[in-house]
């Protein structure tokens, strides 16, 4: 990709990053933490890599995206709200009585939502369902699963691995968001889920590693997915849980709680100032 | 009624299921490990490219089952009724029941009458759990005829269905053809002393008993309930009105399955003394299907005696 278009995803990831800081402090409450974290990942798969038409938010053959880790909620329809799925101005209404942002994702409620998730481990075996209902009827669609990397603890995360190799589901792309961090700490104390590369590999992935908040790494990544023939593909994205708000940044607590005024005021200001930093203002 | 033919359910699923498949490409057929037993075998025998083996994981078998019905497929989930209802049973709420999605499960081997691989394998629960599940659709069919309508008409509903089926081969009692609507139950026998609301294997017992306790000067009715939800409250009503006096019986725990679901609709539509037969809060146990029931009280025997006692005879 060229510099404009990689300064205009970047402008984006920060305006999701905003609004969705923006619900979570409307709702107080929420995940602020994995939604920044993959804040990259839900922009450039909703403003570049997946074939979709907010206007036809059910259009037949268009890619699908499971957010197995449904909790980040807040991110998925920032990115929604701003690829133009429905109004940037209704993020505040988040988590609240009435609202069709629910605090999980609702595929009933929110238009762009392609499956409710909520239970961590049950979004990518839909994922997988989905691949082989494209694979079935010869349908050429993509589908893109994002796991946690506390989610992958969870037994069933293996069991639609086995099956996505097992029915060689080049069209499925699962990737696991790397940050490091789940409510109770670090993975690799709570529940070591390492080595997740050799295991994917293992259960017969195409494994890729990247950095999470790097466009050109995530762009290359996908495009080398689209090459391997006969079995999924997954990619490993280190991130930074919490990623652009300085105190939330790599902090566990920060997983799902909601900022202060005090506190959204202080992220707010640090990310128009990287938006400021972004637009050359 | 001693010699009429004998079929298990579960092969009136695996034949109802290739007779649509051959008509309907969407339908889809997803089973964990099971196929032999479940009798989807035979629909994977028809259609191969169309069956697809979960292996022995039944959480992500209904969870794929939830992402191919998003994709226009039709598919029906297939295990046993523990595995299926128990270890799935957050699957089926979160990912089939909770978006709504059109996905059938069909769950075999339900009830004690599994036989002899004993309390781990006898699911007396899925009732319980199932009907819990806001729209979800409850189903178990009295013989081979009407499980093979049901699956038929659980193709043509659109949302989530849950249909259990037996591994005993159970007596026929509707004749061919018979006309089969989710939500309506059926009056086999008219009566007036007492009715008698039974489904699966329990509507056969029920119309054993109902014609001894005839011959006992007791005149039962005799109610096939199919459709545990959406429940047909009318007919239960009717019955409780016309007979003062329900009895239910069903192969399941006596708690929130049928019986419960009957005392529910009358508890506060029209109070009415009723008897519930079922597994009396007890885990089965190894044995042959015949001798089991009779010992947990799901015969006809019991039906009489729970009758007579209730109408003071």
């Amino acid at each position: 990709m060229n510099q404009a278009e990689k300064k205009q995803l970047q402008i984006t990831a920060c305006k999701v990053r905003m609004d969705a800081i923006t619900g979570v402090h409307s709702a107080k409450a929420g995940h602020p933490g994995g939604s920044l974290s993959a804040a990259e990942m839900f922009t450039y798969l909703y403003f570049k890599e997946m074939n979709i038409d907010p206007a036809n938010p059910r259009m037949e053959n268009r890619d699908r995206f499971v957010l197995s880790k449904g909790h980040t909620a807040p991110g998925l329809y920032a990115a929604l709200a701003h690829r133009g799925y429905f109004p940037v101005s209704d993020m505040p209404t988040l988590r609240h009585i009435g609202s069709y942002l629910q605090g999980h994702p609702n595929m009933n409620y929110v238009p762009g939502v392609d499956m409710s998730t909520g239970s961590l481990g049950q979004g990518l075996s839909a994922a997988v369902g989905m691949a082989l209902g494209a694979k079935y009827q010869q349908k050429d669609f993509r589908v893109y699963a994002l796991m946690g990397d506390g989610e992958i603890q969870e037994g069933q995360i293996w069991e639609a691995c086995m099956a996505a190799a097992h029915y060689k589901l080049d069209n499925l792309v699962a990737i696991v968001d790397n940050n490091g961090l789940q409510i109770d700490g670090n993975v690799a104390d709570v529940m070591s889920p390492y080595p997740i590369v050799d295991k994917l590999a293992a259960f017969g992935f195409h494994v890729m590693t990247i950095d999470a908040h790097d466009f050109d790494q995530i762009e290359a990544a996908f495009a080398e997915a689209r090459t391997v023939k006969g079995k999924p593909s997954a990619i490993v994205m280190k991130s930074v849980k919490g990623k652009g708000v300085s105190y939330m940044e790599n902090n566990a607590g920060w997983h799902g709680k909601a900022p202060n005024d005090a506190e959204y005021e202080q992220a707010m200001a640090e990310l128009n100032a990287a938006l400021a930093e972004l637009e050359g203002k | 009624m001693a010699d009429v033919k004998k079929i298990a359910t579960r092969d009136s699923y695996g034949k109802a299921l290739a007779e649509l498949g051959a008509e309907y490409e969407n339908l889809v057929v997803l089973d964990a490990d099971l196929a032999g037993a479940t009798k989807t075998a035979v629909f994977q025998k028809a259609f191969p490219h169309r069956f697809f083996d979960c292996g022995i994981a039944e959480a992500n078998m209904v969870c794929m089952a939830a992402g191919l019905a998003t994709t226009g497929l039709v598919p029906f989930a297939s295990s046993f009724a523990m595995f299926a209802a128990g270890r799935a049973f957050e699957q089926i709420r979160n990912s089939v029941g909770y978006p709504h999605l059109n996905v059938k499960i069909g769950a075999t081997h339900g009830g004690i009458s599994v036989g002899e691989d004993g309390a781990s394998h006898q699911c007396c629960e899925d009732f319980a759990v199932m009907r819990t599940i806001p729209g979800m659709v409850v189903m178990s069919p009295a013989d081979d005829v009407e499980a093979r309508a049901m699956v038929k008409a659980a193709y043509h509903h659109v949302g989530p269905v849950y249909m259990r089926f037996g591994r005993a081969a159970v007596p026929v009692v509707h004749e061919e053809g018979m006309h089969f609507e989710i939500g309506k139950g059926e009056v086999l026998r008219d009566g007036k002393d007492v009715a008698i609301i039974a489904n699966g294997l329990m509507v056969y017992e029920a119309l054993v008993a109902a014609q001894e306790l005839a011959d006992a000067g007791i005149d039962a009715m005799v109610i096939n309930m199919a459709t545990i939800k959406p429940l047909d409250e009318e007919l239960v009503i009717s019955a409780a009105k016309k007979c003062g006096k329900i009895i239910t019986c069903e192969e399941h725990s006596i708690i929130g399955g049928l019986g419960e679901a009957v005392c529910g609709v009358l508890s506060e539509k029209l109070p009415t003394p009723v008897r519930r037969i079922g597994v009396n809060d007890v885990f089965g146990e190894s044995g042959p299907a015949a001798a089991l029931l009779k010992k947990y009280g799901l015969s006809a025997e019991n039906i009489v005696a729970v009758a007579k006692d209730f109408c003071g005879k």
